[in-house]
Order: C-alpha cells, then structure tokens, then sequence
C-alpha cells in the first residue's frame, strides 16, 4: 500500500488559505484526470468543502509526492500553505480518512453531512475513473466505519444549537410538533432561526407579534404566518403551544397571572415558553405553574454545553473503533499483497510438476487406472510439501512490517515473474 | 400443571421487575433489549396457565382468589402491550411490570385456592361481572402509572436537567396515554357493576346497598366518573390527575380488599 494523504483543514489552516485552495465543483473531474495522469499516480480522490481541501492518492511504488501534484496544481506559493498542509501516509492516512468520514474531524463534532460530502466526492472520482481497487476499498470501508460510530456511539445524536435544543424540549413535551403553533413575541434574528427549526419538525402555523407592526408582518410573510398587534398579545397568546419571546422590554411581559389566565383559556394544556430575551421576558415564577415550561437563554446554552460534553465523550469511544478498525483494514490490505505472489508460486511449481510427470510418463508403459492415480498423488503430495512453507511465510509476513522484503526474496528464489498488482476491488480472487 | 407454568411466567416476569427497578437508576442496554420478549414470554405462559387450571377445574374458576389476582395481572400486561403496540414505548413497564410480578407472585407463593362461599357465584353472569370488572382496574391502574411517569416527565422537564429522564415519552403522549386507558376503562367498569347488580337482583331479588363490597364498589365508580370528568372538561393532568388516579386506585384496593368483609364475596378456604 502507497497511501498518502495531504491536505489542510479548519483547524489547520485559517479561511484565508482555504479559500485560495478551494476546487469549484465543476473544476473536480479535470483536477481528478489531472491527479490520476501524474507520475506514479495510479487512483486519486480530492475531497473539497468549505472546511476542508484533501487529496488522497493510491501510487504505484511510492515516489510520488502528492506535495509536487499540490504545488503544480494550485500554483501559489508554497510559503503560503506549507505551514498548515498535513500530510499522512498509509494508517495514518487512513485514520485520518475514517475520522474525518465519521464526523471527528469536524468543526461540530458529529455533524451529520460530512458523510455526504465523501460520498460525492467519491462518487465523481469514480465516475471519472480515478478510484478503483485499493481507494475503492478504503472508501467503502470508510463508509462503513461511519456508519458504525453513528449506530455504536452517540456522538451524532444530541442537539448541539440553541435552536435544535428547543426543538428537542419541545418534542419532548408535545411529542410530535405537528398541529401545533409558535408564537414569535419579538423579531429577533435568533427567535427566527429556533421558529425555522420548529417549522422544519413540522409545526403548524406562526404568529409574529411584535412592538413596531411592520416588522412582525415582514417576519409572519416570510413563514406565512400570522402579524398580531402588540396590544392583542395577552387576549391571543393561549392559542399558542410555543411561545418564543425576544423583546427588549426591560421587565418580565409575561407574569404568573398572565400564565394562569392561559392555562385556564387553553383547559390545561401546557405551554412551552422559549425566552431568548436578556433581560428575561418571562417571569421565572411561571416556570412553577403547572403545565407551563420556561426556558430561558441561560437553561439552553447549558443544555448545548451537557450535549456538547457528551458528544466529546462519546468521540472517545469513536477513536477506539477508528483506531481497531484502521489495524482491520491494514492486515486485509496487506494479506491482498501476498495473494498475487501465492498464486504465481503455486502456477509455476504445477507447471513444473506437468512438465516432469509428460516428461517421464512415455516410459512406464501402459498404466492402470490405479497407478495414474498413485503418480497423481505422489507428485502433488511433493510439490504441496515443498510450497507450504514458503506459503506460511508469506501469509505470516503480510501481517508484519517486513512483507515486501519477504515477497521479493521469494520472487527470486523461485524466479516468479513480475506480476501485476491484485484488483482489491473485485474481492481475493486473484489470478495475477 | 398450571402451578409451573406460572412459576415460568413469574421467572419471566421477575426481568421486568428488575427492568423496572433499574429503568430510572441506570441504563442497561442488555435489560432494555430483553425486558419486552420476557414479558411477552411470560404472558404466553401465563395464559397457558390460566386456561390450563380452567380446563382442569372444567368451569371459569375466576372466582378463586388467586386464579382472580393472576387474572388480573394477565389482564394489565395485555393493556401495557395495547399501550407498546400503539405508542412504542416500554415506559409503562417501570410501573406496570412490579405490580404483575407481585400479583403473580402472590398467586404462586399461595397455597390452596380459595372459593367464594356464597352458591350465587355458580351464574354465569359471574363471569362477565369478573371479567369486566378486572378490565376497569387494569385500564385504572395503567392510567395511575401513566401519571405517575407523567410527575417524573414533568419534574424532570421544570428541573431543566435532562438525565435519565430523557427516555420517557414524551408528556403529551404519557397523557394521552393515561387518558384512553380511563377512558376506555369506564364502560367495561360501568358493565361490570351492573352486571354485579343484576346478579343480586336476580338471586336475591333486591341489592343490598349496605353490604360494603357494593358500597365501596359504587363510591370508586364515583370517583372514577369525577376523574374521568375533570380531566376531560378542565383538562386536568399532571399533579392534579394524579392525585385523582391515586385515590380512584385506592378506592379499587379498598373495594377488592371489602371481599373479605362482604357477606357475598366472602372468601373462605375450601
């Protein structure tokens, strides 16, 4: 295996760097053709988004620097991203790949679209041709590894937003979001993005009310919601289930009465009060009422951090799979390397075994069946005898660091002709 | 016969108890995943049980006292199984599994049957009364356990700490839950009452309304109703319906517990 991996990050490389380095989508096939056709090169992906430029490439004897490939490519001066380029060979380079396809390598721990973003870009290497065996093989694994970490770990699974966390607690009084309506007192930037959210998990209608009119008419069109007149707040607000508040009003809109006075309009059903306002819209004292819930900003930056905290955890557990599951891969890679020199070995001494019993079998004469059967046996028992330890040997080398020294010694103890490499891709079934 | 594959079933039975006991301490992945097929399993063998001992007995020996309880424990697992085939969720367990395991168990660990004395259970109007009646307690008990788990939902979604909590329903769903359980109770309460009263009719030819079993019986259908009109004209839930559920299931005990004061639902050792 000739892996090598370079690359820069958001965390290696300011946007400054990665901004210059970034392939456009429609550049990528002319980039990946570009890649495959340099020397040495013989299976390539470039993965690119917007935290992210890396090249990954499969070469044939290991001379080749992905480093020239990037400085020729880009053309920029070296100086400029030398100091934030990484660049990983083989189980590192693998890691690297399966840590970034799970999610660990990403700005938010676990966000889910990372995946997608290497499946695409694995899907165009290969429609251009530019992965097939090996990379084939990691890739798919790297998938796999993925989809592991997501079902074995929970680093994907809590909410790490404000606004996702409101999402959840509000799934988790009403349940289902569906049917039921949000209620925007104030039009701030953020109380827009938590009713986005909340739309997006189904809820039904939106109500905007807020102290200068025009603004809840512009904010209540873009959802197709509902403009309320500040001073029908009190008389409308039980017919919400979700209340998000984000005025500047300096004391509490929203007191116990007013709680109250819902509960009873609404016959009990509970309410959800969202209060990203600082200083706080809604009376704490609310929060005592039953059937009313009230969260203010303070209680859901808390929840984002527990979460954020959990998920840091749960990439611990992540690593571990990562870290077995790249030893995993590195002993089927290498097992896949002696395959075609095990072939070709077992090829030549059956030629050679042919070769001596049509040598010798003019002179015995007629032969019953019996005897043909006996000849059969003895020679096959010889040459199996003879190719079992070189064949142990082989398969105890690939396991270890010295496999190519081992190969190449039994290459020209028995003067096996080169052969090409194995098609991982197609699975053992090697016939080099 | 019946005795062992009641003895199974409480074995099976006793994982959801512990399943119980440990839903809200900790999370065991292993309990999580077995706790529902041993419940299901226990169900199976209790209900081979249960009609084993009424083939031997060649008559619907509901009316023995713990034929009645592992009836009846029979009975709230199937409303918990209604409740996990509608809503998917095992949350009921942490208050249902414990009660079938000690009803179980207490007709397991029990010695000779015991039988009503009074000839008029020989009807087969008994039958339907029974029946009826043990469907109301389980849908009433299923009802107390949902507003139990709504307190835990409620307190923990105030308290602001999502902890281990987070795995219960959501709160509108346990009470919607906790209110279709009453809900559907009623009427088979209802029936069973009046199924009751048409057996003393018609085999004394009035209703005695001072004996107590028939007393504390109509007080819990009152309460029953009160609850059952609270909740759907002000909507009342969480502490409120649960005190109600509580003193509703209480007034159950205490009109099961009246059979040993009653003169017609006396039990005596046979």
């Amino acid at each position: 295996m000739n892996l090598q991996l370079i690359g820069v990050n958001h965390i290696s490389a300011p946007i400054e760097v990665r901004e210059r380095l970034a392939i456009p989508e429609s550049h990528l096939p002319d980039a990946l053709r570009r890649l495959t056709e340099y020397p040495g090169v013989d299976e390539g992906l470039i993965l690119c988004t917007c935290n992210r430029v890396e090249v990954i490439a499969q070469s044939r004897n290991g001379s080749t620097d992905l480093r020239s490939f990037w400085r020729e490519y880009f053309r920029i001066d070296p100086a400029d991203y030398e100091p934030h380029l990484y660049d990983y060979r083989e189980a590192d380079a693998i890691r690297h790949l399966f840590r970034v396809t799970s999610s660990l390598d990403s700005m938010v721990l676990g966000e889910p679209q990372i995946l997608g973003q290497v499946k695409e870009a694995y899907a165009t290497a290969r429609a251009v041709g530019a992965v097939h065996s090996q990379l084939d093989l990691l890739l798919t694994r790297a998938f796999a590894v993925a989809k592991r970490v997501r079902t074995e770990t929970a680093v994907g699974s809590s909410a790490v937003s404000v606004a996702s966390v409101a999402v959840d607690l509000a799934k988790k009084i009403f349940g289902s979001l569906r049917g039921k309506h949000v209620y925007l007192v104030g039009a701030g930037k953020m109380s827009e993005l938590a009713a986005r959210h909340l739309m997006a998990h189904g809820a039904e209608s939106i109500f905007v009310a807020n102290r200068t009119h025009d603004r809840a008419t512009q904010l209540a069109g873009r959802f197709k919601g509902q403009a309320i007149f500040f001073e029908q707040l009190y008389d409308t607000c039980d017919r919400a289930d979700i209340v998000i508040t984000s005025t500047g009003a300096p004391h509490a809109i929203f007191r116990r009465e007013h709680g109250e006075l819902f509960l009873s309009r609404r016959r009990n059903r509970p309410m959800f009060f969202i209060d990203i306002a600082v200083p706080r819209d809604v009376d704490p004292a609310m929060n005592e009422l039953d059937g009313i819930f009230v969260y203010d900003i303070d209680d859901l930056q808390q929840a984002v951090s527990a979460n954020v905290a959990d998920r840091r955890k749960e990439a611990e557990r992540a690593e571990a799979i990562i870290e077995s599951e790249v030893s995993r891969l590195q002993a089927r890679l290498q097992t896949l390397q002696v395959v075609p020199t095990i072939v070709s070995l077992q090829d030549h001494l059956e030629t050679i075994r042919q070769a001596e019993i049509d040598r010798v079998r003019g002179r015995l004469g007629a032969l019953s069946p019996e005897q043909e059967m006996a000849i059969e046996t003895l020679t096959r028992g010889i040459v199996n005898k003879i190719m079992h330890t070189p064949i142990s040997t082989l398969k105890t080398a690939a396991r270890e660091a010295e496999a190519t020294t081992v190969i190449d010694l039994i290459r020209r103890l028995f003067n096996l002709q080169e052969k090409k490499p194995v098609k991982t891709g197609t699975g053992s079934g090697a016939k080099g | 016969m019946p005795i062992l594959w009641l003895r199974v079933a409480l074995g099976c039975y006793a994982v959801g108890l512990l399943y119980a006991l440990l839903a809200l301490t900790q999370r065991s992945h292993l309990l999580n995943r077995i706790a529902l097929p041993a419940m299901s399993l226990g169900m199976v063998f209790h209900f081979v049980s249960l009609t084993e001992s009424v083939l031997l007995s060649g008559q619907l020996a509901l009316t023995s006292v713990h034929n009645s309880e592992s009836f009846l424990a029979l009975l709230i697992m199937a409303g918990f199984m209604i409740v996990y085939l509608v809503y998917r969720t095992t949350s009921p367990g942490i208050v249902v599994f414990p009660l079938v395991f000690v009803l179980t168990f207490v007709t397991v660990t029990g010695q000779q049957p015991f039988l009503l004395t009074s000839p008029a259970v020989r009807s087969s109007w008994l039958f339907a009364h029974i029946a009826l009646i043990f469907t109301g307690y389980a849908a009433l008990f299923l009802s107390f356990g949902a507003s139990i788990l709504y307190l835990l939902q409620e307190r923990s979604l105030k308290s602001k700490k999502a902890g281990i909590m987070s795995r219960l329903p959501a709160l509108e769903v346990i009470d919607e839950i906790g209110y279709r359980a009453l809900l559907l109770g009623f009427p088979f309460m209802t029936l069973g009452l009046i199924a009751g009263l048409v057996i003393a009719q018609a085999t004394y030819g009035r209703v005695n309304l001072v004996d107590p079993k028939i007393l504390l019986s109509i007080l819990m259908w009152a309460v029953y109703l009160v609850l059952l009109y609270t909740r759907w004209n002000a909507g009342w839930r969480g502490r409120r319906a649960a005190y109600l559920a509580t003193a509703a299931l209480f007034s159950a005990i205490v009109a099961w517990a009246a059979n040993y004061f009653s003169v017609f639902h006396g039990f005596v050792q046979s």
